[in-house]
């Protein structure tokens, strides 16, 4: 199988220097219809490589819907429409000879819920990289063994790779799921509420490591939870009813909203 | 008072109720199984496995009748699990759910209710006449496919229904493709439920008659079949003819080859019900 993106990749990195010029994520007047349902509404938005950026905003207001729309998550929905460009790395994801299966892999994606696989921690791991046609076994080995040093996690499993993934706690399920992503080499990973099932000691764990992704990976969360929203990302974008209110650097937005939807919505007289 | 104290006695009644008709179900079953065992058991030996039919009762064995079920199961087998998996699988995973989709899937769920003899008809048409298969084992085989296909393709779909959906988002995330997607993460996961479904439709497929004897099987078939094409007999047909016999020996005969039916229906339906729990306890969400 050919691996365009690969190369890309190691050349972003190489590049790490000219961070201004690369946009990782760049959406143009995006409209997202389900059926009748008009939700999201011309969302413009640049998104930083090697950063933190946070959707915010009340439920229904279409920012996990635009955050699937970036991998394309949306593709199954039946009644799904789109109007708009989406471009990662300067390239137009709808594009009919675009490969979804590269884009997911080099866009990966953190669900709500952890969903690791009904297989073993070592399974969940090498799953990615078995469908992606990769199988020197030193390798596969090499590369979970790395990814779950990175999701912080490789301390509580080595001795216990054979085991159920469905044996760990909900905390280490998320992580373990973040391993997996990680695994297969993405320049972005999506994140959808990745802490919203977890206890609080979990959560602080997800969020020291997304605070460590930031240094190799540009991340995109979404998240119900403002203070979270304001420790951990570089930037936030505001969600209300399908449009993009405000988007700019968490610092200011949180300490001085330009919008008064947005003050409102962040000083929690509405959502 | 009195409004709870009479609640609580219809309470105990539906209990009680409830435990007669329970009860009242096993022991008729158990009545027709002591019954058939009385009358059957002592004929079971190792000849009456392997004797060739025959006009006298203590000489006739139900050698053809048995290898004719295994050969109809077995082609059964061949023919309508791929089939009905594939379709099943189409159905949930690829096809778009339209109106057409729910055309489909009301027929489906209808011919599952048809009784078998119009299968027996549409096989003798079809495969007996049509396509000049004759009496034989592939033509029986095809048309219990079809009698059971519907029973597959349902059973397939609600398994995959019940997995659930987060599975497939998490293989789709990671950039797995439809069908790896399908073949690595959903399959294993619904594999419990589509088995017990296949078992139970080919359980179901060991006890008809009425389809085989339309499309022109035998009662009396002299030798073992050792090409799809012969010509054949199977277990239901062998005692449904030894019942309908006036001898005493023969009734007997019918009663010993029920009870090898009902064994390899239990067997089927323990495995089925073995599965079931292998699977169940190995994943749980």
């Amino acid at each position: 199988m050919a691996l365009p993106f690969i190369s890309e990749i190691n050349g972003r990195k190489k590049s790490a220097g000219k961070q201004q010029r690369m946009k990782p994520i760049e959406a143009k007047n995006v409209n997202v219809y389900y059926g009748d349902n008009h939700v999201l509404k011309d969302v413009d938005i640049t998104i930083k490589e090697n950063s933190v950026t946070a959707f915010i905003g009340p439920s229904g207001c279409g920012k996990s819907t635009f955050l699937r729309t970036l991998n394309r998550m949306n593709d199954y929905i039946d009644g799904f429409r789109k109007k708009g460009k989406v471009y990662i790395d300067g390239k137009e994801i709808y594009e009919k000879k675009v490969r979804v299966e590269e884009l997911r892999r080099k866009v990966g994606m953190v669900f709500q819920k952890p969903n690791p696989f009904p297989k073993s921690i070592f399974e969940n791991v090498a799953y990615g990289l078995k469908i992606h046609g990769i199988d020197n076994k030193y390798e596969i080995n090499e590369t979970v063994e790395k990814s779950l040093k990175q999701a912080a996690l490789w301390n509580e499993v080595k001795d216990k790779l054979d085991k159920p993934a469905l044996s760990l706690s909900g905390g280490q399920q998320q992580r373990l799921c973040i391993a997996r992503t990680l695994a297969v080499k993405p320049s972005i990973i999506l994140m959808d509420e990745p802490a919203s099932a977890l206890d609080p000691i979990s959560t602080a764990k997800i969020e020291e490591l997304i605070t460590e992704l930031k240094e190799k990976y540009t991340i995109v969360i979404v998240t119900h939870n403002m203070q979270q929203a304001s420790r951990i990302s570089d930037r936030t974008a505001f969600f209300y009813l399908g449009e993009l209110v405000e988007y700019g650097k968490t610092s200011e937005m949180f300490t001085n909203p330009k919008e008064k939807q947005t003050e409102n919505y962040i000083t929690g007289r509405f959502g | 008072m009195s409004n709870v104290k009479r609640n609580r006695n219809i309470d105990t009644a539906f209990k009680y109720v409830g435990i007669f008709f329970t009860f009242f179900g096993i022991a008729i079953l158990l009545i027709f199984l002591i019954n058939i065992l009385i009358d059957g058991l002592t004929r079971i030996d190792w000849e009456f496995l392997t004797n060739l039919p025959s006009r006298r009762a203590s000489k006739a064995g139900i050698l053809t009748a048995w290898t004719g079920t295994a050969w109809i199961l077995g082609l059964t087998c061949i023919i309508a699990i791929p089939i009905g998996v594939a379709a099943g699988i189409y159905l949930q995973e690829y096809g778009r759910k339209n109106r057409l989709a729910r055309i489909i899937e009301l027929n489906i769920a209808n011919l599952a209710g048809v009784p078998s003899i119009i299968y027996g008809l549409l096989g003798l048409e079809i495969f007996v006449r049509i396509m000049n298969l004759g009496g034989s084992l592939l033509a029986g085989a095809l048309t219990l496919s079809l009698l059971i296909l519907p029973v597959i393709i349902v059973a397939t779909r609600e398994a995959l229904k019940a997995v659930p959906n987060s599975l497939r988002e998490a293989s789709y995330g990671m950039g797995a493709t439809k069908w790896q997607t399908i073949w690595h993460q959903i399959l294993p996961a619904a594999s419990g439920g589509i088995l017990t479904g296949i078992i139970l439709a080919l359980s179901r497929a060991v006890g008809e008659t009425a389809p085989l004897i339309v499309i022109g099987a035998l009662a009396y078939v002299p030798f073992v079949a050792d090409s799809p094409m012969d010509e054949f007999t199977v277990l239901p047909i062998q005692i449904f003819n030894w019942v309908s016999r006036p001898q005493e020996e023969f009734l007997t005969n019918g009663a010993a080859a029920i009870i090898i039916l009902l064994l390899i229906t239990f067997v089927m339906n323990g495995i089925a019900v073995y599965l079931r729990n292998k699977w169940q306890k190995k994943i749980s969400w």
